[in-house]
């Protein structure tokens, strides 16, 4: 696992641990499971910034909502999740019933979600839509309760609090719903924010203006934030540690520095260069670059590397096992190419 | 505004609009009607085997053009004109002989293709519509549709939920260039797909583009991605095209507030992006 990040040295363990998380689907009952995420081992600190870096198909959004305890009923997940708040005894996720979960859910844990208007209730007002977010887990007054939205309300950037408050979702533009999810999300302060790709549909003004609002709200309630994205533009100057998944797995983790100058999963490598780097990248009856192939259930596999059949690095060796994780400092990585 | 373009294009230009406007009415609950104008006095110039992107944000008036423009919503006055001739205002008639030479890709692919039929008889719809194949040269002909947008023919069988969406959006293009048309739309195609599919799914159009001599209209709301390559950029903002030229003109020298803003948000992005790569980080 990559060490603890030394500007958040406050806590000795992290925040969230999650040791060989495997989890299955079941399509139909009867029907064999589909495993979507393969021994999954990552750790969250405090107060830290980690973006997940994956195409479709790599187990992100399986991720989240399994930290959230929100999988399907016809899944199976084995392994461990350890919450550990501050001064409190851990307690393992993947086994916490229903009644703990609606005081950790939204408190302690809270999500963002692509689509912020499919998540607020149309015919409600959306200031008591956040009120009734506190109202569920903290014991307050209404005044109270009405005081805080409107902090947080203040905090995401709203100029006129009392307008917002009072309106109702279709009265609101796309990027005033994205900030109130952030509000919403964030109101309980809580421990951990998982973000879900929260700026896929914005253009990019928009775009940077809610990442800007995000990490701003982020940083003043002290929450760790996990940022899913495909995306890797967007981590940059933003996360602090980048994961990035295929398959299932976690092929590379590093500091984001680190693993944007010089990234070491040749799968890493071809995401990386998706995205332009260069101001007006001159493109001349060329193509553009791409990682061949795409990713499908079949490549789920038992033995070998889970990228062989797209990788342009691979030899003999990455079909018939699967590479072992290699650390180093805080970086690792599972490829026996990686040195190339 | 893209002066050069406009004073190149009027003859050359594959498609072409003059003052075209759209206004949607909607009633409220209470009775009371307002009006929207989706499009207002939009002109827009499309040149031949070319790439051009319409950008802007959500209500900007994009999808509404691209409707128009394919001929699945009247505008309330102005002109299309189409290979030299005017084909708004014009008759049922007129309309049903253009249909195939413009076609258009959308951007749910899951809910554009219908599920029940298989990926061959998707393809095969057009083209038994207009009378074009039949029998076991259809069933040819959509196998070498599939090939030539780089899925297997042995998928023939296969119904849209049994593909990725990559994969779907390939398919919604083989349904496309099935009549062989001039002029293709495509209303956020990419959008919702992986940068690396997106990438793949561009690299296919653009060699789509060089074998059959195809004008795009290319509709999103990534500025990142059409910069890559578009050949000219119209920008739109509150039913009206703000901005119009090639793309180094557009992305090099914005000059209406908004594309400036749009630009400015890219090269920021770019830029973080970059230093990351280059390690300058702590």
């Amino acid at each position: 696992m990559a060490t603890q990040p030394n500007i958040l040295a406050i806590s000795p363990a992290p925040l969230l641990q999650i040791r060989d998380l495997t989890v299955e689907y079941a399509a139909d009952s009867g029907r064999p499971l589909t495993p979507v995420l393969h021994k999954v081992g990552l750790d969250i600190w405090a107060g830290e910034t980690v973006g997940i870096l994956g195409e479709s198909g790599a187990g992100k959004s399986t991720l989240a909502s399994t930290i959230l305890g929100l999988l399907p009923a016809e899944s199976k997940a084995t392994g461990s999740i350890l919450f550990q708040r501050r001064g409190l005894p851990s307690q393992d996720l993947l086994r916490v019933d229903e009644a703990r979960w609606r005081t950790i859910r939204g408190a302690k844990i809270a999500m963002i979600f692509q689509e912020p208007g499919l998540c607020l209730n149309p015919v409600m007002r959306v200031g008591d839509q956040i009120a009734e977010v506190i109202r569920a887990h903290i014991p307050q007054t209404r005044e109270q309760r009405k005081q805080e939205c409107e902090a947080m309300l203040d905090e995401v950037g709203f100029l006129d609090v009392e307008r917002i408050y009072r309106a109702y979702p279709h009265q609101l533009s796309g990027g005033e719903l994205h900030r109130l999810a952030i509000a919403q999300a964030l109101v309980c302060r809580p421990e951990l924010v998982i973000a879900d790709e929260p700026t896929r549909a914005l253009d990019v003004t928009a775009q940077g203006e809610i990442l800007n609002v995000l990490r701003k709200t982020q940083r003043t309630v002290g929450s760790a934030l996990i940022f899913i994205t495909h995306n890797p533009a967007l981590l940059a100057g933003f996360a602090d540690r980048v994961v990035i998944m295929y398959g299932g797995r976690v092929v590379e983790e590093g500091p984001v520095a680190q693993v944007f100058r010089r990234p070491l999963h040749p799968y890493t490598k071809g995401l990386l260069q998706l995205f332009p780097s260069a101001p007006n990248a001159e493109f001349v009856h060329g193509r553009l670059p791409v990682i061949p192939g795409s990713f499908t259930d079949k490549d789920h596999r038992t033995s070998g590397c889970v990228f062989e059949p797209r990788c342009s690095a691979r030899t003999a060796i990455c079909r018939g096992e699967a590479p072992a994780e290699e650390m180093r400092d805080d970086r690792r990585v599972s490829c026996f190419h990686h040195g190339n | 505004m893209g002066t050069e373009a406009t004073a190149r294009a009027p003859k050359t230009a594959l498609v072409r609009t003059t003052a075209l406007c759209k206004r949607y009415e909607q009633g409220s609950i209470s009775g009371k009607r307002f009006t929207i104008d989706a499009l207002s006095d939009v002109e827009l110039d499309l040149a031949p085997g070319c790439l051009t992107a319409l950008v802007g944000g959500s209500g900007s008036g994009k999808s509404t053009l691209a409707k128009c423009l394919a001929m699945l919503e009247k505008p309330d006055a102005g002109e299309i004109w189409f290979e030299g001739k005017t084909v708004w205002p014009g008759t049922t008639r007129e309309l049903a002989l253009l249909r195939p030479k413009i076609q258009m890709v959308f951007q749910d692919s899951a809910g554009a293709l219908n599920p029940r039929f298989t990926a061959a008889e998707i393809i095969a719809e057009p083209l038994e519509i207009q009378n074009l194949e039949r029998g076991t040269n259809l069933r040819a002909r959509a196998c070498e549709l599939m090939t030539e947008v780089g899925l297997s023919p042995d998928w023939a069988k296969r119904r849209p939920r049994e593909f990725s969406g990559g994969q779907r959006q390939r398919l919604a293009i083989a349904r496309a260039i099935a009549l062989k048309p001039t002029f293709l739309i495509l209303d956020e195609s990419l959008s919702g797909l992986d940068l690396s599919t997106q990438a793949q799914i561009l690299n296919l159009l653009l060699d789509l583009q060089a074998a059959h001599s195809l004008t795009y209209l290319l509709i999103s709301h990534d500025l990142t991605l059409v910069g890559q390559v578009a050949d000219s950029i119209a920008v739109m903002h509150h039913g009206k095209i703000v901005e119009r030229g090639s793309r180094q003109l557009v992305l090099g020298n914005p000059q209406h507030a908004h594309t400036r803003e749009l630009v400015g948000a890219v090269r920021t992005l770019e830029a973080a992006y970059r230093t990351a790569q280059a390690g300058s980080g702590r």
